[in-house]
Parts: structure tokens; C-alpha cells; sequence
């Protein structure tokens, strides 16, 4: 098994970072309570961001192409995503930047949206100053980041079904119909489960078994 | 049924039950205790003779202990695999003194008392978790009788019971006395939406599957009085408003409000007495059978297999999906897929949909044959280690090994490393890097964060899969909480080093928050113990120096606990306003002569 590469990006070597910073509204969702415009302001005067910018939807098709037609334009070599939780939507911005050349390891999301725009909805000045420290530590993560590579694996083609249920019947035969092994677990003696009991089933009043 | 049975490349494998599940997504290894049949499964041809001779009558489960079987069965007549088995616990041996009846019967020879349990391994790429649900025991709820009258049913009694190969042949006749009713009550909402007893959740079913007898029992006995007590009639699916409409007009009743108890009359009838909350009235009702609508809870199993796979659970015992509206049929854990009941109460066709879905899913991470793997994975720079052997005992997935004997650095099987970082943090020569959170990483945004007025922070450190989930949780529901919380995503509470809580103080943080999974439910086995030990430790050394250990807070929150979450929060921004500004200069002052 390979390790991970860490060679430095080859494009921009020892050089130093290039930041894209990208502050989404989402809507009313962020910029309701956090005022955008201003964070992007303040993040343009770190060091090391080359562009900032506030905009209206960053996951949308033309948030993304402007994020990146500007990582083209300006040779940026790392953004940050300032929008909703990472576990939302990291993999449609790795995905993005992978798809103008960079390494999908060189972004890092702010949450300003799960974790300040809605919970702190009643207090816009500290809200905005919660952003701007978000960022902030985002940029200086960022930073440092370095380029990874994936490893592929050999993967076994089966499936394990727990539950002979209705539902574990029913993904065990879509499985095996698609030409899956599926090994379908049932703790009783005979598969079918609670449905196997009842006697006709709502709304078209026809038989269970 | 009969196609899970006969499918070529579908192993069927009845009671049998999962007890381990290792390795990762792609390469899953299981370990399945099939418990022994005593009747050989491929050979039996369900003729049934076995059971004519047995001499053992026990109460038969499909049918709710309404009919009776014998130590030797079918479980129900449709059963798949169809050969009958030996309840070994009920059978009075095979001792031939005592009976062994069934053996001299059985033409083909099938009926084996020496048969033991097996335990299979099977190598899997992917899981589907399906394993349903329970149905609520509503004895419990002795307002409504459920056990001391023989007239009230539960909905699964009264299912059995209508059924056509059921205990009555699908004759509705009261227990008592077998006589028609010429009244039946349902009672709705019975363990489900209640803060009392049984679960808050609507159990999503119940409603339609009333609505569905009240239209058996008109249909079969249009003579027989219906009445429906309940709260909501929730038919809010295709097809469902109709059917309830059509239910009424064939002349169900439908009282708002549920019975606040139920009493026994004589000729074992029932007096239901309800406030009717649409005329604000108190009534009695006299009906000669009641069916308890029951809800669902989650299967007993679920939390055995949630901690033999590392799984969440919601705050009311059903599965967590990864996402509830984008990823709803995926679990947290990559490569683990849900359907049916298992993820929360649904219909049939909903477990079926989902089903499908999940299988759809599982295909899609398949169809490939090869898997791309995070490069989230931790390397030794040798030049620093010192062979001591420690992140060797710390790695959950024995992902490293080192020759302490012979002083050989530490090496790493990058593809069983799964990323906790647990092993970074604890060593004690900087010499594991934790690729995509490094300790430069990490402690740059430590040093940003508490840039400008730290005394004004709260810093916290949040494992990905439970506590910052936890935080988006809380930000889906709207829970506000102070806004000065700071939160450092790790993929597990077990990377927070040491030193990125030293850096906190030492940069005038006032109060710094650890939070993970709760223990048992790590998402990298158990390297949240290890986080508690460290924790405990770095506690110890406080104490020594004079910094107050509760200025440190570790806190186990998981991804469904989004209101304590922000509690949490609320408390860490209480016991930062009992930070003076002197306590704070005075830790700054002891840690920079450390």
C-alpha cells in the first residue's frame, strides 16, 4: 500500500500561498444575521489572500464557476469556503477545485452558517465578529495545508443484509438482481418479519404475504 | 418471501445473528452465530408428520400465543427456508426413554439432535442494517386493561385474528366468550407520542392500520359499531385521505380524545370513559372488544449492532442517518447503508422505497470493485521517534507496529489507519504527523482564534462525527447559544494534543472545551478513552501549577443532541464569566515560566 504523497503542490512549489477567501450569504440564511460583505472585506488584508470575496450562493453552478474561473485567473493554490457545516457540502467544493487542478485537499470550509448565522440570530454585531474570527483561523489553516493524495483499495463486491424484514428483502433481492452476492442475515427462523403477520395492508387493502 | 429463498446468489441465513463486525468500508469482516435447527434445512420438505407426533403444545408467536405449535414447527405456513425446526429448550431430548417421537416419524431422516451452532465468517464489501422494529408492549398503560381483561387486544392480536390463516380463520370473535362483538373501540397513539409512557415519536403507522381494520371488521360485519379514539388522524400519504374517508362513510366513528381509563362490566364488556375534546364533553362508551393501536420502538437488537459497528443512535433509539434529508439512508460510518424501521417508524411501502434506495447506494460504492480511501492517515517521521511503543498501544485499529526490542521506529499500515489522530497526540516526541491535522495546523488556528481579546473566547475542540455534528445539529434547530463559542473541527477528540490546550492558556484563553463521542460510541472504536485519560492528566498538571482544572471542560456530546450542545455552550460562557482578567494574566504568567 502506497502511502499518501506530501510533495508540495507542483504548480507553485516554495512560493508562497495564494488564498482565495469566498464568504457565501446562502441566501438570507448567513447574511440575514452575519454581515458578509464586511467579512470578506476583512479577510482581504490577510496575508497571503489574493482574492475575497462575498457571494450569493458558493455551492450554486455560477458560484462555482466563478470560484473557479478566479483560481484560474489569479493562480490561487488554496481557497477557503466560508458557508454552511463541512459535513454539508466539503465534498461538492473538493470536488470544484479538483476540477480546475488543484489538489482536493487544499480547502477548508468556515461554518458561518450551522454554527453562527443560526444560532446566534438575534445578535448580527457579534455574530459578524464570530465570522471574522472563523475565517480568520480558516486562512491561517489553510495555510498550512498540504496536498494529499487517495489511496484505492481492492473492495469485496457483497453485501451483508441484517433483517429478513420487508426491507431487508427487498435491498437483498434489488442486490442480487443487480448481480451482487448479498448474504441476508434473520435473527428468527423464517424471513418476512412483522409484515409476514398482518392481514391485509393499507391504502390498496391487499394481502401482506 | 419464496424469491429471497430460491435466488442464486442470495445466502439465506435464518437464526442467525451478527456478533462482530471488523475492518472497513470495502472490506468488512463479519462473524455470524447460526443457531442450530436440529432439522436439516435442505432436506426437510415441510410435510409436517414430526409435528403430528410431538407431544410438546406450546403458544405459537406469529400468532400472538392466540394458537398453539409444538416443539417441533413451522413458524407460520408461507415460513422461507420451509423446513420446520426443534425449539431445543421445549424438546424433551431425544433420549429415546423419554421421546424422540418425532425421529422415528420422519421419513427422510432430516430431524438431527446432535446438531450444534455454527459461527460463519463472511467477507462483505458493503452492510445493510434492516433489522425493523418492536412493537410497544402497552402493558405498562394499566389505565387501558391490557393484560387484566380478556377483551382488549393489541393491533397485532387483532391483525392475527382477522387474518384468514389465523387462529380464528379470520373470524373476529371476543376471547372471552368467542362470540361475535357487536362493538369494537380502537385507542390510538398507544406508546407513541407520549411523554409518559412509551416513546415521544409518532409511530407514522398506527392511524392508517385502524383505519385499514375499521374497513375489515364493515366490510366482513357491517352491523358491528366502530369507534376510533384518537388524538390526529395523520393520512397524510397517497392514497390514505381516501381510504379514511371511505372508512367513515361506511360508518366508523372517529372521537377526539383519548380514554383516561377502562373498565371491565359484566359479560367482561368495556366501559371506555374519554373526554371528547370536539364537544368538551366527559363520555362513556360500552364496547364489547378494544384494540390498543400500538406504536413501534426500535428493535431490540439496535444497540447491540450500534456498538458492534460503531453506529449512532437518535434520542429515541432508532438509527442516525448520516443526513436526514441528503444522506437518509447512509450511516455516519462509510459503506454501512439503512432500510426499513431500523432508521425510525415507517410504512411499508416507505421500508420498501428505502430499501431499494439503500441497495442503490450500496451498489454505487460497489459497482467499481475498488475504493478510494482517505489520505487522512497518520506517518511516523522517523528521525524523531524514539521506538517507545506507545502509539502502537493507543491505535484502535492496531494500524502501527515498532520493535521496541530492537529500537526500530514505528511503522504505519496506512491503509487500516483510520484517521483519529489519537496516536499524533499522544507522543511524546512530536514524531506522528497527523496528515490534514497537523499540530501546525491545529495550533495556527488556536493562535488566530485567540488573536484579538481571548479573555472574550471560548475555545473548543469538537470530533467530527459526534460533537461537531452535534453543533450543526443544534444550528439546524435554531438553538441559540452565545456567540463567542470557537469550534476546532478534529476528526476525533483523541487528536486533541496536549499542547493545543497548553497554547490556549498560555495565548489567555479563559475556558477551553474537549468534546467527543460518548464513550461506546467512538467513532474510531475507543480512542475517546484515551482523550479522558489525557484529559484526567492535563487536569493533574493544573492542579500542580495553580490553574483552576474547571477552566478545562470535557463533554460528550453526540450528533442527535443538539439541545446539549447548546446548553453546553451556555454553561462553558457561565464559567468563562467567572474568569477575571488577573486569574488569567496570573496562568499566562505561571506557563511562560514552564
Amino acid at each position: 500500500m502506497s502511502k499518501p504523497t506530501l510533495a508540495k503542490q507542483a504548480a507553485h512549489g516554495d512560493q508562497d500561498p495564494r488564498i482565495g477567501v469566498y464568504v457565501c450569504h446562502c441566501g438570507l440564511n448567513i447574511a440575514q444575521t452575519v454581515d458578509c460583505h464586511r467579512v470578506a472585506e476583512g479577510a482581504a488584508n490577510v496575508d497571503g489572500v489574493v482574492v475575497s470575496k462575498d457571494i450569493v450562493y458558493a455551492c450554486s453552478e455560477p458560484g462555482q464557476q466563478q470560484i473557479k474561473q478566479d483560481i484560474i485567473d489569479n493562480g490561487l493554490d488554496r481557497v477557503v469556503i466560508a458557508s454552511c457545516s463541512p459535513r454539508l457540502h466539503e465534498a461538492t467544493f473538493k470536488k470544484m477545485i479538483d476540477s480546475v487542478g488543484l489538489n482536493p485537499y487544499m480547502l477548508d470550509m468556515a461554518n458561518l452558517r450551522e454554527q453562527c448565522s443560526w444560532v446566534h440570530m438575534n445578535d448580527r454585531e457579534n455574530a459578524t465578529l464570530k465570522a471574522e474570527t472563523l475565517v480568520n483561523m480558516s486562512i491561517s489553516r489553510v495555510r498550512l495545508l498540504e496536498p494529499l493524495i487517495e489511496d484505492i483499495l481492492p473492495l469485496t463486491q457483497k453485501t451483508l443484509v441484517i433483517g429478513g424484514g420487508i426491507a431487508g428483502i427487498q435491498a437483498a433481492l434489488d442486490l442480487a438482481d443487480s448481480g451482487y452476492d448479498v448474504t441476508l442475515v434473520e435473527k428468527s427462523p423464517s424471513v418476512g418479519g412483522i409484515m409476514a403477520q398482518l392481514d391485509k395492508t393499507f391504502p390498496t387493502m391487499d394481502c401482506s404475504i | 418471501m419464496t424469491d429471497v429463498g430460491r435466488h442464486p446468489r442470495i445466502k439465506l441465513l435464518s437464526l442467525s445473528e451478527v456478533v462482530d463486525v471488523k475492518g472497513y468500508v470495502g472490506n468488512f469482516k463479519v462473524k455470524i452465530i447460526k443457531k442450530a435447527r436440529y432439522v436439516d434445512e435442505t432436506s426437510c420438505t415441510a410435510c409436517g408428520e414430526c409435528a403430528k407426533v410431538c407431544p410438546v403444545v406450546r403458544p405459537d408467536e406469529f400468532n400472538m400465543g392466540m394458537g398453539s405449535r409444538k416443539a417441533i414447527y413451522s413458524p407460520f405456513p408461507q415460513a422461507v427456508p420451509s423446513s420446520y425446526l426443534i425449539n431445543a429448550k421445549e424438546c424433551l431430548g431425544h433420549n429415546p426413554a423419554v421421546c424422540s417421537k418425532c425421529v422415528e416419524v420422519c421419513a427422510k431422516g432430516c430431524i438431527n439432535f446432535h446438531m450444534s451452532d455454527e459461527e460463519i465468517i463472511e467477507e462483505v464489501g458493503t452492510i445493510i442494517v434492516a433489522t425493523g422494529l418492536a412493537p410497544y408492549d402497552p402493558t405498562e398503560m394499566d389505565e387501558y386493561g391490557y393484560t387484566r381483561f380478556e377483551n382488549v387486544l393489541t393491533s397485532l392480536e387483532f391483525e392475527r385474528m382477522v387474518n384468514a390463516s389465523g387462529p380464528t380463520k379470520g373470524s373476529l370473535i371476543r376471547p372471552s366468550d368467542r362470540n361475535h362483538p357487536k362493538s369494537v373501540g380502537f385507542i390510538q397513539c398507544v406508546g407513541s407520542r407520549s411523554a409518559k409512557k412509551g416513546s415521544h415519536h409518532c409511530s407514522n403507522v398506527c392511524c392508517m392500520n385502524t383505519v385499514k381494520s375499521t374497513f375489515i371488521i364493515k366490510e366482513h360485519y357491517p352491523d358491528v359499531e366502530v369507534k376510533v379514539f384518537y388524538i390526529d388522524i395523520r393520512a397524510f400519504g397517497k392514497g390514505f385521505e381516501d381510504l379514511y374517508t371511505r372508512s367513515r362513510r361506511m360508518g366508523a366513528q372517529y372521537i377526539r380524545g383519548l380514554p383516561g381509563s377502562v373498565e371491565e362490566l359484566d359479560q367482561k364488556s368495556l366501559r371506555v370513559a374519554v373526554e371528547n375534546s370536539a364537544t368538551g364533553k366527559l363520555e362513556f362508551h360500552e364496547l364489547d372488544m378494544l384494540v390498543l393501536a400500538q406504536g413501534m420502538q426500535p428493535a431490540p437488537s439496535t444497540q447491540r449492532l450500534q456498538e458492534i459497528m460503531g453506529l449512532q443512535l437518535t434520542s429515541d433509539g432508532f438509527y442516525l442517518e448520516a443526513h436526514p434529508k441528503l444522506q437518509p439512508v447512509d450511516a455516519a460510518t462509510r459503506g454501512i447503508f439503512y432500510a426499513g424501521c431500523a432508521e425510525g417508524p415507517k410504512d411499508i411501502k416507505e421500508s420498501v422505497t428505502q430499501a431499494s434506495a439503500a441497495a442503490m447506494r450500496a451498489i454505487r460504492l460497489m459497482h467499481k470493485g475498488e475504493i478510494s480511501t482517505e489520505p487522512i492517515t497518520s506517518v511516523i517521521i522517523t528521525e524523531k521517534c524514539k521506538s517507545c511503543g506507545k502509539c502502537a498501544e493507543v491505535c484502535p485499529y492496531n494500524a502501527i507496529t515498532v520493535d521496541v526490542k530492537n529500537k526500530k521506529p514505528a511503522v504505519v499500515n496506512s491503509a487500516a489507519c483510520a484517521g483519529c489522530g489519537t496516536c499524533s497526540a499522544e507522543c511524546r516526541f512530536d514524531a506522528i504527523r497527523m496528515n490534514h491535522f497537523t499540530d501546525a495546523q491545529i495550533l495556527g488556528q488556536v493562535d488566530s482564534m485567540l488573536d484579538i481579546a481571548p479573555e472574550s473566547k471560548i475555545l473548543a475542540f469538537a470530533c467530527n462525527w459526534c460533537s461537531y455534528a452535534g453543533a450543526d445539529y443544534a444550528g439546524v434547530s435554531r438553538l441559540q447559544y452565545p456567540p463567542n463559542v470557537h469550534l476546532i473541527r478534529v476528526m476525533c477528540s483523541g487528536r486533541v494534543d496536549e499542547k493545543f490546550i497548553w497554547e490556549g492558556f498560555r495565548l489567555g484563553a479563559p475556558v477551553v472545551l474537549v468534546s467527543g463521542c460518548h464513550i461506546g460510541d467512538c467513532h474510531y472504536i475507543d480512542a475517546n478513552h484515551w482523550t479522558e485519560k489525557r484529559v484526567a492528566r492535563i487536569h493533574k498538571k493544573m492542579e500542580k501549577i495553580g490553574l483552576r482544572p474547571e477552566r478545562l471542560q470535557l463533554e460528550w456530546i453526540s450528533a442527535a443532541e443538539g439541545v446539549q450542545f447548546a446548553e453546553t455552550m451556555k454553561r462553558m460562557e457561565k464559567l468563562r464569566q467567572s474568569v477575571t482578567a488577573e486569574e488569567i494574566a496570573e496562568t499566562q504568567n505561571t506557563l511562560s515560566k514552564l
